[in-house]
């Protein structure tokens, strides 16, 4: 008989859902966890890279001679030989590998490599041109699109509002910068340690690069901090490690970069700029939809923000423009193309919403069919977020009428994402001296991967999470996927509660003799396996698995597979309540609510976790982050963290996190958490900050610089009218 | 304003001794230091080349034989396996790195390793003994104050130093005194949560 592979109802989970410590935690925050940056290998040599300080250029000429004859350099590697196009400033043109950092630096500086430099374009304001877009090399039409009939639809509006909204280039800014430490024990075999999202694929795309079998190469990561989507593929700086140390006899070569070069080249979210018009009837109902959006996602383009997002506006019509330019690599960031696409919509429903004199959450509850097939959630969310934001009873229209130079405002803004479990493959053995081991080739970014992967185990066989032993982080465990697009805890949780449903009954069949009774009727409880219906029949969890004499129990659990056990698709509603200093521009995040459906929650500490810091994310891009060009050196002006600046402690305000789950949401099983609550904080307190101060600053970050100027911008109109 | 403290006094910053450096590139590789003036003080000058440093760090005392211009930071990490410091903005920009030297924190990647012989230096692994953790450590575990945790053991010995400094610090004193660290996940309610653990005294039981 088939195994009906449930999730426990609610009062059935022991573990599941339960509020538990991080079990990284303590390694963690004592400084021990090691991470690849940490590692230090023995006879390890250093590499760094000499970079390309153009953003569009040709290698003509490289001199390596006078570092290759300093002391202490190993190995010297073209990695864009003469010849090669550079399309952005900081890339890699040679590497070398020395015995310490000072000796391969010094040898970087010793490199002489001359260029012929290429027209270059790292701005991205301009409004394309769309008769010359389309033949323009600078420009991609990405996306025409028209549905409905939005000529008609227009007419029949009453209120029509247009205006210009966008957000810039940001960086992900990982902590841990890229970068890998590559061995060859010997030339059959590479041996990898690499800060990476993706264990189980770094082999093959390094053994593409290389011209390897990636069944020779082993990968392994124990800790890795930060990715956020740029550290799923290989870099040149992972293939360049392994090719220098091959070089330099198969010592181990660890390739870092430093911080500039980790925000110039690591990857980037691509700018969005849009101009938008929409139309309602006067009692709020959204008829009409048209927007002419572009954006840089440097060369490779960065796809094309979903608008109008969440809303399916029955009447559209949409063009895009991919700019193609020299700003750095994008790669995916945290919902990719749902925070640029959110600011993009809610910010325009926002401003249409004001012309109606409604207050927005009037406005998206009278449209709230048009949210199908969320409407319900939303709406849910909407009434929840109310009151933990007071919504209803502070809201005021458009512009803060009490005295003084401070302005308080509040915004709202919807989002969604997928979030289904990606393919995932677990082995979990019981011993017969009780002990059990799990297997995977998943890593753990810091979703809390290793409690959610415990809590699942220890709850289904009824034994303590610290009596498990899990081994992550290595390809030569069974195949899982890269940890991207919210994807991770609902492939791990549902392959490994199956595996270990069946290794518990594999356990049960043998157990079932000695306690006089059948498999079927045992359960596995308090460290236990007893008789359901007769606790004093029970054995200790050691005496049970003591029955399976010199025979160990592996079972193999993969997610997709029979039962439901995650699905996809959730609904978020944010809301934002802030603080304009109208003198000096400064905005400040009073509090922000976050209400977030997920479906069953794992583990509810760690999901959390997951969108307070989304939220916080979302802070730190909605009033700082923006990757800032000089359109004359074709460079990053701000690549550094003090002018890249992040959210700090004190930038956050009051933070309120509500899960949706229980009765009507757990039922759908476990979904993704992380990207969804990133999308909503530009939108809401974009909108907040119009709220208070009764004018919109059209484009992110909401720096004091922007919030003054659309403040004098409304004086100066007003003044002319 | 951060917590975080220049190392000011005799010794030589990163900046005057790349200053000063130019003046002895010529000169012949010794061990040991020569004493120049500079900037109307005198001041020991190592190098070129490499020179012994011995360092005391979590109570042991660790030898290696460094160039002059290796920080501390890059000591710790390299030469002597100490990683609890995190080299991430290395310019003093993020407190990734904060260790405590003679009970003050500093930012290990703005120091140089020869300015930091005769110092107590005390890093995230040197809080507790092995298999413990620290109360700071531990409240940051009990709040899920950390996500990848990168930046935590920075967060640690900044939040250490200014709690052993103001032993009376209120939270809101606390949120300023760590506004010199930072983390990318997003991890601050968190360590909000172990802050107001920690200035409740640290007599608290563990967080939600």
């Amino acid at each position: 008989m088939a195994t009906d592979y449930k999730w426990p109802a609610a009062d059935q989970r022991t573990v599941i859902g339960k509020r538990m410590n991080r079990v990284d935690g303590p390694v963690k925050s004592s400084g021990r966890a090691k991470y690849t940056y940490d590692l230090v290998r023995p006879n390890m040599l250093y590499a760094h890279g000499v970079k390309c300080p153009y953003a569009h250029a040709k290698v003509t000429k490289i001199d390596t001679s006078a570092a290759e004859k300093m002391p202490g350099v190993v190995a010297v590697l073209p990695i864009n030989d003469v010849g090669k196009e550079i399309f952005w400033a900081g890339t890699d043109v040679v590497a070398v590998a020395a015995v310490d950092e000072p000796t391969a630096r010094d040898a970087v500086r010793a490199i002489k490599v001359e260029y012929e430099q290429l027209p270059h374009l790292v701005l991205d304001e301009k409004e394309p041109d769309l008769s010359e877009a389309e033949k323009s090399e600078w420009y991609k039409v990405a996306l025409k699109e028209t549905s409905g009939d939005p000529t008609s639809a227009f007419q029949q509006s009453e209120v029509v509002h247009e205006g210009y909204y966008g957000t810039p280039v940001i960086t992900h800014c990982c902590l841990e910068t890229h970068g890998s430490i590559s061995e060859w024990p010997d030339s059959d075999h590479l041996f990898v340690h690499i800060s990476t999202q993706n264990v189980p694929g770094i082999a093959e795309q390094l053994g593409k690069a290389i011209d390897f079998p990636a069944s020779n190469i082993h990968v392994h990561q124990d800790h890795v901090g930060g990715g956020f989507g740029s550290k799923l593929g290989l870099d040149p700086w992972g293939v360049a490690s392994a090719q220098l140390s091959k070089k330099a006899g198969g010592k181990p070569v660890k390739m870092m970069l430093d911080r500039k070069p980790e925000l110039e080249t690591a990857g980037c979210r691509p700018s969005a700029r849009a101009r938008v018009k929409v139309g309602a009837k006067k009692d709020g109902t959204l008829l009409a939809w048209e927007s002419y959006s572009w954006g840089t996602g440097g060369v490779g383009g960065g796809g094309s923000p979903p608008i109008p997002y969440v809303w399916k506006v029955p009447n559209q019509q949409k063009q895009h423009v991919n700019v193609v330019n020299n700003i750095g690599p994008s790669r995916a960031w945290r919902a990719p193309n749902h925070p640029q696409a959110c600011v993009l919509t809610m910010c325009p429903l926002d401003d249409l919403a004001a012309k109606l004199n409604m207050d927005t959450f009037d406005f998206v509850k009278k449209n709230i069919d048009l949210l199908d097939p969320r409407s319900k959630i939303y709406s849910e969310e909407l009434d929840v977020a109310d009151k933990l934001m007071g919504w209803k009873a502070r809201w005021h229209p458009r512009g803060d009428k009490t005295a003084g130079p401070v302005k308080q405002g509040l915004g709202l803004a919807l989002h969604t994402w997928g979030g289904r479990g990606h393919n995932s493959n677990t082995d979990l053995t019981i011993h017969p001296d009780g002990s059990v081991e799990v297997k995977m080739g998943t890593q753990d970014i810091g979703t809390g991967t290793r409690t959610s992967i415990l809590q699942v185990v220890s709850d289904t066989l009824g034994i303590p999470m610290d009596q498990i032993n899990l081994l992550i982080g290595d390809n030569q465990y069974p195949r899982d996927s890269a940890s991207g697009g919210s994807s991770t805890i609902g492939g791990v949780s549902s392959a490994n509660f199956r595996a270990a449903t069946d290794a518990k009954n594999q356990l049960f069949a043998k157990v079932a003799p000695a306690l006089n009774a059948q498999p079927g009727d045992l359960e596995a409880a308090d460290g236990r396996v007893r008789v359901a219906s007769d606790h004093n029949r029970s054995l200790s969890w050691k005496e049970a698995c003591a029955k399976l004499g010199a025979t160990s129990i592996t079972a193999h659990g993969t997610n997709p597979g029979e039962g439901d056990l995650t699905n996809s698709g959730v609904g978020g509603v944010q809301m934002a309540d802030v603080s304009v200093d109208t003198e000096t521009g400064i905005v400040k995040i009073n509090k922000m609510v976050g209400v977030q459906d997920c479906g069953l929650v794992i583990s509810p500490k760690q999901a959390e976790s997951q969108v307070l810091g989304a939220m916080i994310m979302g802070i730190s891009y909605s009033l700082y982050e923006e990757k800032v060009m000089d359109q004359t050196t074709g460079t990053m002006l701000n690549s550094n963290m003090d002018m890249y600046r992040l959210a700090g402690l004190g930038d956050v305000g009051e933070l309120v996190v509500h899960l949706m789950s229980g009765p009507g949401y757990d039922e759908r099983g476990v979904i993704g958490i992380g990207e969804p609550p990133t999308v909503s904080p530009g939108a809401a307190i974009s909108n907040a900050v119009a709220n208070a101060i009764g004018v919109r600053v059209p484009f992110l970050p909401l720096t004091p610089e922007r919030v003054l100027e659309a403040l004098e911008k409304a004086e100066s109109e007003g003044a002319k009218a | 304003m951060s917590d975080q403290e220049d190392v000011k006094g005799p010794g030589i910053s990163r900046r005057s001794f790349l200053k000063i450096s130019a003046l002895t590139t010529s000169a012949p590789l010794v061990l040991g230091p020569t004493v120049l003036e500079v900037e109307g003080q005198e001041v020991h000058v190592y190098g070129p080349g490499k020179t012994p440093v011995t360092l005391n760090v979590n109570g042991r005392r660790l030898s290696a034989n460094l160039e002059p211009r290796v920080t501390l930071l890059d000591a710790l990490r390299e030469k002597f396996e100490v990683t609890g410091p995190k080299r991430v903005c290395d310019r003093g920009l993020c407190g990734a790195c904060t260790v405590m030297m003679d009970n003050k924190a500093v930012y290990a990647c703005s120091v140089l390793a020869i300015d930091a012989q005769g110092k107590q230096i005390v890093t995230t692994d040197g809080l507790a003994p092995e298999g413990k953790l620290h109360p700071v450590s531990a409240a940051f575990v009990d709040n899920d104050a950390q996500q990848c945790g990168f930046c935590t053991p920075g967060f640690v010995m900044a939040t250490k130093a200014f709690l052993d400094k103001h032993p009376n610090a209120t939270k809101e004193d606390l949120h300023r005194g760590l506004g010199g660290n930072f983390c990318r996940c997003g991890t601050y309610a968190g360590i909000k949560g172990a802050v107001a653990q920690l200035s409740g005294g640290g007599q608290q039981k563990g967080g939600a």
